[in-house]
């Protein structure tokens, strides 16, 4: 019955094409929800996790394909693979500071691409064809569901709290005994981990690889939708993945001009709205109470400053 | 009484400049003390080195007769000392309700395995914790704004909240930098009033840096003075008031003019 519906679905409500859309934006969705911790919520930002994508994706792709393993395990293995990845990246680079931290995962993106380009075993430069089609629109919109569940219980435990604070104030997190390198580390553990299984996912779909589908470009992609989207805000980054992977289709005959848009939305967000379309807000029942009672509360707070002062002046 | 901080020989160099040199002294348990000196005289080092922002180049600091050089600034937080910043350092775009509660995360113990599959500790101790924040932002009077975002308080309640964020670690020993900096002097009696209060209501020592004389007068047990990172004088704020040597340093010498 349940089958019937799927294909029911599958062949009207969703032609081919839309259906490929949506599951690339929810490929997309995972990784960026992952980048949405370590940038959104932590304050790091990273131009190399289309390195982690790629581990994720090749790690997945010798399970099912060379160890003839189950996808299940494939899955797990290239989300392990990128985590264990970002704990040694992180150990080298997470003292950075700012801008530092940014060109560090910008180099290590590159490494990971030249490295796969001249490893044979998964096809090196050439790429690596004849996968096996095992992902589906409905694992990936289940994973979705999943995953955007355990980023909104992290962020909103007193360990999402601390790395809020992390990229609020370093020393004052300091001050309020928060461990800020073991939570810069947990941060991009997780958001690796989130982008080996995008790429997992992605391996499998598309049913081939290249290094090049994992260079700087996609690293970018996926950093300009977490700010596109809004930081500090899981409603604002599943907002930007939508309009920033499913706009360009939709475009399609401009697609060279997409990477201008970028451009030009990312400066324009830099200098205009630095906190992103959405910023902190979150749009849940939860969050639309607390940015009315944080408004009622300055207004209060404005109302008795101006009578204050309208008292002085009598 | 027995000293909950004390220190000894304590100097920090800047490649050729002492910032800080050959410094001892001690904060009694229970009581509030003075850190004053002219501008440049390393009362801020002090605290940076005390709070492990700094590296101690000589000396030894004791917290509760344990030694504490060289940690982590958060383990020194971890210790129960905390501290409050010259430029105030808040989670700006934060409630001031999150401020407090981010810095109660130390009164829970749930895990992250726990927080992300919402296992029953998790809610157990969240709701301790939100407890915890609000009960501490009433008992400082902040009860009727703590969904402002902290960067649209007023500055007074800013400096009052970042003490509220500091007594959220319970802290055994509480450092006040510049508190009253930039306050009226109402706002000025009225914080001493509330330095007192703490220190009553919350069972713990205060060390407090600051320019103001009429609040470290009205509210030190015990003062010391720095000048170009030299200890200057120590002891009661009568000793102090009268010291010449403070004096000069404050006023300049009378051979200057």
């Amino acid at each position: 019955m349940l089958s019937q519906v799927s294909d029911f679905l599958g062949q009207t409500v969703f032609t081919v094409y839309i259906q490929q859309i949506i599951v690339m934006t929810g490929i997309n969705l995972i990784a960026v929800l992952g980048l949405s911790i370590l940038t959104g919520f932590t304050g790091l930002f990273s131009f190399g996790h289309g390195g982690f994508m790629a581990i994720g994706a090749y790690v997945a792709a010798i399970f099912v394909a060379r160890l003839r393993l189950p996808f299940a395990l494939a899955i797990l293995a290239g989300a392990l693979g990128a985590a264990l990845v970002s704990l040694l990246i992180g150990r080298l680079t997470l003292k950075l500071k700012g801008d530092y931290f940014c060109i560090a995962t910008m180099g290590f993106g590159e490494a990971v691409r030249i490295i796969l380009n001249n490893v044979n075993y998964v096809g090196g430069a050439r790429g690596w064809e004849s996968l096996p089609l095992l992902t589906n629109i409905w694992l990936v919109l289940g994973l979705d569901v999943v995953f955007v569940v355990l980023t909104w219980n992290l962020i909103n435990s007193r360990h999402g709290r601390n790395l809020v604070a992390v990229r609020e104030e370093e020393l004052a997190s300091q001050m309020a005994g928060i461990d800020v390198f073991r939570y810069k580390m947990i941060a991009l553990v997780a958001s690796a981990a989130l982008a080996g299984v995008a790429g997992a996912l992605l391996a499998n779909y598309l049913q081939f690889l290249r290094p090049t589908m994992f260079n700087m470009g996609k690293s970018t992609d996926l950093t300009i939708m977490v700010i596109f989207g809004g930081l500090g805000s899981i409603s604002g980054t599943i907002a930007g993945t939508i309009l920033l992977t499913g706009l360009p289709e939709f475009f399609r005959n401009f697609a060279q001009w997409r990477l201008v848009v970028y451009g030009l939305a990312v400066i324009v967000i830099m200098v205009g709205r630095p906190q992103g379309v959405m910023g902190g807000f979150e749009l849940t029942p939860s969050g639309v109470r607390k940015s009315l009672a944080s408004r009622k509360a300055r207004l209060a707070l404005e109302a008795e400053v101006r009578a204050a002062e309208r008292e002085g002046k009598a | 009484m027995s000293a909950i901080l004390e220190v000894k020989g304590l100097t920090k160099r800047f490649g050729g400049l002492a910032a800080v040199n050959q410094v001892s002294f001690r904060v009694a348990e229970g009581s509030i003390s003075g850190l004053i000196g002219p501008n440049g005289a390393g009362k801020t080092t002090i605290f940076n080195l005390v709070t492990g922002v700094y590296k101690v180049t000589e000396g030894t600091i004791e917290f509760r007769g344990e030694s504490i050089q060289d940690l982590e600034p958060y383990k020194v937080a971890d210790k129960g000392i905390t501290r409050t910043f010259q430029n105030i350092r808040l989670f700006k775009s934060l409630s001031a309700r999150d401020n407090v509660l981010i810095a109660c995360h130390m009164s829970a113990k749930y895990g992250l395995f726990e927080s992300i599959f919402r296992l029953p500790r998790y809610w157990k101790e969240e709701k301790v914790l939100r407890d915890k924040a609000e009960s501490l932002l009433e008992i400082m009077g902040l009860q009727d704004r703590m969904d402002v975002t902290a960067n649209n308080l007023p500055y007074g309640l800013q400096r009052r909240l970042e003490i509220t964020r500091a007594l959220a670690l319970d802290p055994k020993l509480l450092l006040l930098d510049e508190p009253a900096a930039g306050m009226n002097p109402d706002e000025t009696v009225q914080l001493m009033r509330l330095i007192g209060e703490v220190r009553d209501q919350f069972k713990l020592s205060v060390l407090v840096i600051e320019h103001h004389m009429d609040l470290i007068m009205g509210v030190c047990e015990h003062i010391h003075v720095l000048n170009f990172g030299c200890t200057l004088a120590d002891g009661s704020p009568e000793d102090i008031a009268n010291d010449p040597k403070v004096v000069e340093a404050y006023l300049g010498a009378e051979n200057d003019r």
